[in-house]
């Protein structure tokens, strides 16, 4: 498949973004629980503002694989059928949690709990938006990996390791930027974040990997013999029916060779896994606050990548009508 | 119900493209605005079309076949690009059967054509949306027209008449018995798309010489009794 730039920063900007509100979310339910020194409500509502920025810029990008954006408001009526309409209801839905939970902070309404629960826990609008919001984000993250997932004809993303990858590969680096943001604000939340999104990085280098060496094994379900009906071994294309190419000689192919796939693979395996978790590792060592920052910006990098070899990998059985590009 | 649809005559096509350019005239100058080109005249022209021969040799020399393959969108009568639309633009028409795109709800998402395993499905680069084969749905429906000419442009340029169309849900249509007498198949089953549009496979005509074709046994030239008589009765004298 063709990997379109706005869908790379799209799916990987608002990974990062849902996973810092997950990470900010964790932290305050910790510190409710005095496992962590409670922040003030300047840390989320900088939090949140950064994620909501990352989610925004998401959605720009998403603006650009388009043809007519202008009637994007009509993806909202398929949500029975089309994991993309229903993406799009749950993103606004995230938007605006998130920005609630941020506004929720900023008038600390953490202050004003509602009821107390069991006696111990004092249950605030910041505490019920924030679970909403994690609530809504997860709902986000299976809706933008089904998109792929759900697509029966490209066997290298109908795969329930698609959806895990992408839940695993945002949560990392959404801990990742959580620790780089409290690094740079000099919360002492550093470790807390980089061993999350440690733990994270490691599960989803086990869920890649595995959707990997899933794709070696992977048989075509077609032929050329299915795709044209005629029972011969050696079947060859003379003519595609186009002088120049077309939509889909275009929107199928990543037009790089396989040793640019492969190189790129090696490159995110690199950027995304081992490299990000060294540089925690160093940060913490060090007490450095500029490594996490560096190892989050590593590892977006390297999820760049990734989501561009994502694309690559697929081969669309269209193709086989398209040999002479295949 | 019906479900209408083109039966495609392998043994026939002789990959002249003529349904391609007469699906290209009649379709750019509808009621549907053109399918742009870019480049018509240049280097590398492209463009969006609904319908594309191509050519696929059988076989390593020197014991090979051309094989001309005109390639439309199917109609599945389970289409799977249908329900991944965000939309709704795609659809599936319950009266005949044919699968649509209204342009004025289509965002140019692109979902559509990854769900659609036979690359049907075109964008249009200067529409900005997705495009398909309508099966000329405003001729067929055209009632001012004679009704000889409410049929796709394709089956009516075709010159080896390749191209049938019809119902395939009514047993006793001409589509449904070129399937059912001439072994109509459909493109990639496996993914149970069930598509309306079958091919009719290539079929050789081969001259086959029995040894008593050229040694008739009546041969009505040949001497067939072949007794010798010396003078005794023969058996017609005893029959009279």
């Amino acid at each position: 498949m063709h990997p379109a730039f706005s869908v790379l920063l799209l799916t990987t900007l608002i990974g990062a973004g849902q996973g810092l509100l997950l990470a900010l979310y964790t932290g305050q339910v910790y510190a409710l629980a005095r496992l962590l020194p409670a922040q003030g409500p300047d840390f989320y509502v900088g939090g949140s503002l950064l994620a909501l920025v990352l989610l925004v810029l998401g959605l720009v990008a998403s603006f650009f694989h388009l043809g007519r954006p202008e009637r994007a408001w009509r993806t909202a009526t398929q949500w029975r059928t089309s994991w993309l309409s229903r993406e799009v209801i749950v993103l606004p839905a995230v938007l605006g949690l998130v920005a609630l939970y941020g506004l929720a902070h900023a008038l600390e309404l953490t202050a004003r709990p509602w009821f107390t629960l069991a006696g111990v826990l004092p249950v605030d609008a910041t505490l019920v938006l924030g679970l909403l919001a994690s609530l809504a984000v997860y709902a986000l993250y299976v809706c933008t990996a089904m998109i792929y997932a759900s697509v029966r004809f490209l066997p290298e993303w109908h795969s329930p390791l698609t959806v895990a990858n992408f839940i695993l590969l945002g949560m990392a680096s959404g801990f990742m930027l959580a620790a780089a943001y409290a690094a740079w604000r000099g919360a002492p939340l550093v470790a807390f974040y980089g061993l999350w999104a440690v733990i994270f990085t490691l599960l989803g280098l086990v869920t890649r990997g595995a959707s990997l060496l899933r794709r070696g094994r992977i048989t075509p379900k077609s032929s050329p013999q299915s795709a044209i009906g005629v029972r011969h071994q050696a079947l060859v294309q003379i003519a595609q029916g186009a002088t120049a190419g077309s939509f889909n000689t275009r929107e199928f192919f990543h037009g790089r060779s396989p040793q640019t796939l492969r190189r790129v693979q090696g490159l995110f395996l690199l950027l995304v896994f081992p490299l990000p978790v060294l540089l925690i590792g160093l940060g913490h060592g060090l007490e450095s606050p500029l490594a996490p920052l560096l190892a989050f910006g590593v590892q977006y990098l390297g999820l760049l990548a990734e989501r561009w070899a994502f694309f690559a990998e697929a081969r669309h059985p269209q193709n086989f009508y398209y040999q002479g590009v295949a | 119900m019906t479900q209408l649809a083109l039966v495609i005559d392998l043994n026939v096509c002789v990959g002249c493209h003529a349904c391609v350019t007469s699906c290209k005239q009649w379709n750019t100058s509808g009621w549907a605005g053109p399918l742009a080109d870019h480049n018509p005249y240049g280097a590398g022209p492209t463009g969006t079309f609904f319908n594309r021969v191509q050519t696929f040799e059988i076989g390593r020399f020197p014991d090979t076949e051309t094989l001309h393959f005109p390639k439309s969108c199917l109609h599945c009568e389970e289409p799977p690009c249908v329900p991944v639309c965000p939309t709704g633009a795609s659809y599936k028409r319950p009266d005949n059967g044919v699968v649509l795109v209204d342009y004025d709800k289509c965002i140019g998402c692109k979902y559509c054509s990854w769900s659609c395993p036979y690359g049907a499905r075109e964008y249009d680069e200067r529409q900005r949306v997705m495009k398909k084969c309508t099966l000329c749905i405003d001729r067929i429906l055209d009632q001012s027209l004679p009704e000889r000419e409410r049929q796709p442009a394709c089956v009516l340029a075709c010159p080896t008449s390749a191209r049938l169309f019809g119902d395939v849900h009514d047993p006793h249509s001409a589509v449904s018995l070129a399937i059912r007498e001439r072994g109509g198949y459909v493109l990639m089953p496996e993914w149970g798309t069930q598509p309306a549009n079958h091919y009719l496979p290539r079929r050789k005509t081969r001259l086959h010489i029995d040894p008593d074709q050229l040694q008739r046994v009546d041969n009505p030239l040949r001497r067939e009794d072949l007794t010798t008589y010396t003078g005794e009765e023969a058996v017609d004298d005893v029959a009279w």
